[in-house]
């Protein structure tokens, strides 16, 4: 019987695969990569592409990852996936989205907002009157 | 029969109250369920990334990662993540009160803050409060992608990284029963210090191509992780709060429905009594 090395497909989101495996094929940022049970120590990043495993008795599964980090250690392996391909221009523009956002919803008032404003508003006028007719009672 | 009417419409409208809470209630049961499948789905990934990250730190590499290192504490700054409805009884207040005490006690050492906030309450609160809001997000739903947080994270850790922050926090809702959700402030920068066990393991990775970039990489996605996390447990949270609001709110409706109906009885009894006595007294009167 041939040897095996657990392997764990995890992302955020989500636990992708996880079992005893003959073999894993990955693309490294370097290049393709092929892991055999008792590899030794190793880190690397990759690239978005194909995660071809043989499982144990020899049955073949393809998944596909956005990219993310393999992790090998002797006795296992574990692909830390991305939900999604990442570059450093797209995660900018995300950034600037969320600052745009911030900018906007600080200074426009959509029509939710005025509603939310406005309720928190009456609440605390009505907290006032409260404490005002209380004093007016003494 | 006085107030017959009135009353008997009051109960049909309090009636109809109490069947949209019981549908909610029933609604955000399901949809907590599934959210905790998916807060238990996010561990293996965010475990994944602590083991790795603490390898890296044992072995023995130069290189010292910013997000590893504390400094003197100027600004801070804050992820806030809210829920986008309300109806959730008091689990965006509750939340809020805790960041504004620790604001008090910054801002008593002259600590001055930013915020990103995540969810529609927590928008509306901080256009309230007037905090400096630098990045925003919301709509992401009962079923959260972690590409929702990527861009808010982004901004707070260029803030990090070019020195305009030098703490970063997360706050949110953890889930800790159904009844219970408690709102904690965690430390997501500096990295909390993990105790260095002696070299217990005197190996290191082999690192293709080299260690920098994938600590870089890494520590970049376990941040993110570690918010989405976050977003995953507070929709939880959010429907398990919801839940027992709308359960109290469907009881109390009930109870409204049960005094207004003894009102209702004692006033058509009235109205009989009342009926029958002018009969009575008609009859006295032609006899």
């Amino acid at each position: 019987m041939a040897m095996t090395v657990q392997l764990d497909v995890v992302s955020a989101e989500e636990k992708i695969f996880s079992g005893l495996v003959e073999s894993v094929q990955v693309t490294g940022s370097e290049g393709e990569l092929g892991i055999l049970p008792f590899h030794a120590p190793l880190l690397t990043p990759l690239k978005p592409g194909m995660v071809r495993i043989v499982k144990q008795f020899g049955e073949e599964h393809v998944i596909y990852v956005a990219g993310g980090v393999l992790e090998v250690q002797p006795d296992s392996i574990t692909v830390l996936a991305d939900i999604a391909v990442r570059g450093e221009d797209l995660d900018e523009q995300a950034a600037l989205d969320a600052q745009k956002r911030a900018t906007e919803a600080m200074q426009h008032a959509g029509a939710d907002f005025n509603y939310a404003e406005a309720a928190a508003q009456l609440a605390e006028a009505i907290a006032q009157l409260r404490v005002i007719q209380k004093l007016r009672k003494k | 029969m006085a107030g017959g009417k009135e009353i008997k419409s009051k109960i049909g409208s309090i009636n109809n109250t109490r069947k949209i809470t019981s549908a909610m209630e029933k609604v955000a049961v399901s949809k907590m369920r599934k959210a905790q499948e998916r807060v238990a789905a996010t561990r293996p990934y965010a475990e994944g990334m602590r083991k790795v990250i603490g390898n890296i730190a044992q072995g023995n590499i130069e290189y010292r990662h910013p997000y590893l290192s504390e400094r003197d504490v100027k600004r801070v700054g804050y992820i806030i993540i809210s829920t986008d409805r309300g109806l959730c009884g008091g689990l965006n207040t509750n939340e809020f009160k805790k960041v504004v005490l620790e604001m008090k006690s910054w801002k008593n050492q002259n600590v001055e803050a930013e915020f990103a906030v995540i969810g529609n309450k927590a928008t509306a609160f901080f256009k309230r409060f007037g905090g400096k809001v630098v990045a925003q997000q919301t709509g992401s739903g009962d079923v959260p992608r972690l590409a929702d947080v990527i861009g808010t994270v982004k901004v707070m850790l260029q803030a990090y990284l070019e020195g305009r922050i030098d703490r970063l926090f997360l706050v949110y809702n953890t889930f800790v029963n159904t009844m219970k959700q408690e709102p904690v402030i965690d430390q997501l920068l500096p990295l909390p210090q993990t105790e260095v066990s002696p070299k217990e393991h005197n190996w290191d990775y082999l690192y293709e191509p080299d260690p920098q970039p994938i600590l870089d990489m890494l520590l970049d996605r376990y941040i993110e992780s570690q918010v989405y996390q976050g977003v995953v447990e507070n929709v939880a949270s959010e429907h398990a709060a919801r839940m027992v609001a709308m359960k109290a709110a469907t009881d109390n409706a009930g109870n409204l429905m049960d005094d207004l109906k003894l009102v209702y009885n004692k006033a058509r009894q009235a109205a009989i009594t009342q009926e029958l006595s002018e009969i009575v007294a008609g009859a006295a009167a032609v006899g």
